[in-house]
């Protein structure tokens, strides 16, 4: 199921939680929304469900405007962040809930029921758990079960808040490979909400980075990490350094000296230059370049972190070695990056 | 969910640390003074109102049991408990709903004002109601035109009772429902129930140790009452006297084994929810912990 969100704005007690947001979700596409709190992402993924009603736009579910539509009508799997088992069900019970609210014909037999629960007991790997009580199970069991419940009700949507919030980092890199296995398999439309930029980016077809209730940049993998559209995005996604720099005569310039970088289409005066640490060239003759003095040298894992002043204003910037590195030894380090992006200082 | 919480709650007392554990002496003078306690102010006037009942012999004690004036008096009690104990499980779970489950004006206001027959005197609430519906009342006359009798028989009985009881169940749900949130509800809604499929099978067994909690609590009170029904009740013998009325007139009367006998009725009902409550904590503790969560 296709699903779009078009100019949905949303405000809690007066207070802006999103502003003017739209979003294409392709059907079978496994979409994340990655931000930090309070970026709006949750509320996003509320509204998607119909556990919100938006101020302002619509959601559409394919050519349907699902807007003033209930939860129940929407038929939306919904996975909480912390599950929310019914406590006093077995998981058998859970998972079948769904089946057994419905009303009429629509509703399965006791026996279809029971057997669809063990169906999905199956795909989610915890055969044998239906008479168990959610207090019985461990924190990624609970998970596999909470996704199991949603996708009973076969489901147009899939929708997961933080599914791997409460894991500990092992067991929630099991079950992000996982659940890209149980996407592959079924199909379904899903859209997750995480923090963690490495879950989204190594999961997520696409991802949506959002900030202070706006959408920043949506995008694959690639096309987020390699070309960041923002300042924000630069600085949230992956290690990002930045140095106040100046435009003039399409060159890029610290204080007065020019650093070998030109930029023809960037408008003259103050911006940001941004770059990757990793992503920079050590030179030894500097006739346009970064140049600095090495304040602090750190080891991370299988590199090495050098923080730089650079110039009279003693802008600290960092930059990453290999370990083995001569540079590494010296007090004074010259640099150009190999890829970076200038935005117009705010 | 809960479940290692509870194990460590559980380990965590059983290994006490050296530092918190008090000297033998110590220990021993606060036992003997919590026992003592107990002992002189609950167990001892306890054993003399069951001693007082049976101080005449077994038959004594069941023909003032089988008086027709007691016997209606118990109907009575019975009768005032069946109707306000009901309602007050309507109450208490409508507003443990509204107040646990919606933000909105005045809603610190109404939690005070549940809270208000707690600390009221009986004697108090049930003025009001004479204030309210006797005859120089405030809708006296207008009762009174169209023939409603309320105070001095069953209605202002039940009225008073429900006035004074019906904090118990909302105060036990609130905290309860407050804690356990809307997670529940949401996603039994999310998975095609409607409200009320969600409150029958999701938000009802949540809370239901909390709910059965309040109402034996509220069925003691509702039979124990005196101050507030005594206001409103008239003490019309055969009448309008509840269980308690009828020990304090055959009290009055000198009649003591009478009284007592009474009073071992209602102190035999006091003992029974006591039971039936360490009971439910015996045989579903672990449960009751996990749907409290702590």
């Amino acid at each position: 199921m296709e699903v779009r969100v078009a100019n949905v704005r949303k405000e809690f007690e007066r207070f802006p939680a999103l502003h003017d947001v739209s979003l294409d979700i392709k059907s079978g596409e496994l979409i994340a929304l990655l931000g930090p709190s309070g970026s709006g992402k949750t509320t996003l993924l509320r509204l998607i469900a119909g556990l919100e009603r938006p101020t302002k736009g619509k959601i559409f579910f394919g050519e349907e405007d699902a807007s003033q539509k209930s939860i129940q009508e929407r038929n939306v799997g919904f996975v909480f962040q912390h599950y929310a088992l019914f406590r006093h069900m077995t998981v058998a019970d859970n998972i079948g809930f769904g089946l057994k609210v419905r009303h009429g014909a629509s509703r399965p037999s006791a026996q279809e029921i029971r057997r669809r629960a063990s169906e999905l007991l199956d795909l989610v790997q915890l055969s044998g758990l239906e008479k168990r009580y959610p207090a019985q199970l461990s924190g990624g069991q609970r998970q596999r079960v909470a996704l199991a419940r949603a996708m009973a009700i076969e489901p147009a949507v899939l929708l997961l808040d933080e599914p791997f919030g409460a894991l500990d980092a092992q067991v929630r890199r099991e079950l992000r490979r996982w659940l890209r296995d149980i996407h592959d398999a079924t199909g379904h439309t899903t859209v997750f909400v995480t923090h963690d930029q490495e879950e989204a980016l190594e999961l997520a077809d696409r991802v949506v980075v959002m900030s202070q209730g706006s959408i920043e940049q949506v995008g694959t993998a690639d096309e987020i990490y390699d070309t960041p559209n923002s300042p924000f995005v630069y600085g949230f996604i992956g290690e990002s350094s930045a140095l106040p720099v100046k435009v003039e005569d399409g060159q890029v310039w610290i204080a007065d000296r020019p650093i070998g970088l030109s930029a023809p289409q960037a408008p003259r005066g103050e911006a940001t230059l941004f770059f990757r640490p990793h992503d920079v060239d050590l030179v030894d003759e500097c006739n346009g370049c970064i140049a600095g003095t090495v304040a602090a040298s750190r080891r991370v894992a299988g590199t090495r972190r050098v923080e730089l002043e650079i110039g009279g204003e003693r802008q600290r910037v960092e930059i990453e070695l290999p370990v083995d590195h001569p540079a590494a030894q010296k007090t004074r380090v010259a640099f150009r990056p190999r890829r970076w992006k200038l935005f117009p200082a705010a | 969910m809960a479940d290692p919480e509870i194990k460590s709650y559980a380990l965590h007392h059983e290994s006490q640390s050296a530092a918190v554990t008090e000297s033998r002496p110590a220990k021993a003078v606060l036992m003997i003074v919590t026992f003592a306690f107990l002992g002189i102010f609950l167990l001892l006037p306890l054993i003399v109102v069951f001693n007082e009942a049976f101080a005449k012999g077994l038959s004594a004690y069941t023909e003032a049991l089988t008086n027709p004036d007691t016997r209606s008096a118990i109907h009575l009690t019975l009768l005032v408990a069946a109707i306000s104990v009901p309602l007050n499980i309507v109450f208490g779970v409508s507003a443990a709903w509204a107040i646990a489950k919606f933000e909105f004006k005045g809603k610190a206001f109404l939690t005070t004002l549940i809270d208000l027959p707690f600390s009221v005197s009986p004697v108090i609430s049930g003025l009001v109601y004479v204030l309210l519906f006797g005859a120089q009342g405030l809708l006296g006359a207008w009762l009174k035109a169209h023939g409603i009798v309320i105070l001095f028989a069953v209605p202002g009985i039940v009225l008073a009772t429900i006035f004074v009881t019906f904090p118990f169940v909302a105060r036990e749900l609130i905290p309860l429902m407050q804690e356990q949130g809307n997670g529940d509800e949401e996603a039994a809604l999310s998975l095609g129930a409607n409200g009320w499929q969600a409150f029958w099978y999701v938000t009802l067994p949540n809370v239901k140790w909390g709910l059965l909690y309040g109402v034996l609590l509220c069925n003691a009170r509702a039979m124990g009452e005196f101050g507030a029904v005594s206001v409103v009740s008239g003490h019309i013998r055969g009448l309008t006297n509840t269980m308690p009325l009828h020990v304090e007139i055959l009290y009055n009367e000198y009649n003591a084994a009478a009284a007592f006998a009474v009073a071992s009725l209602l102190a035999g009902l006091a003992l029974v929810t006591l039971v039936l409550k360490t009971l439910l904590e015996m045989r579903y503790g672990a449960e009751i912990a996990a749907t409290r969560g702590h």
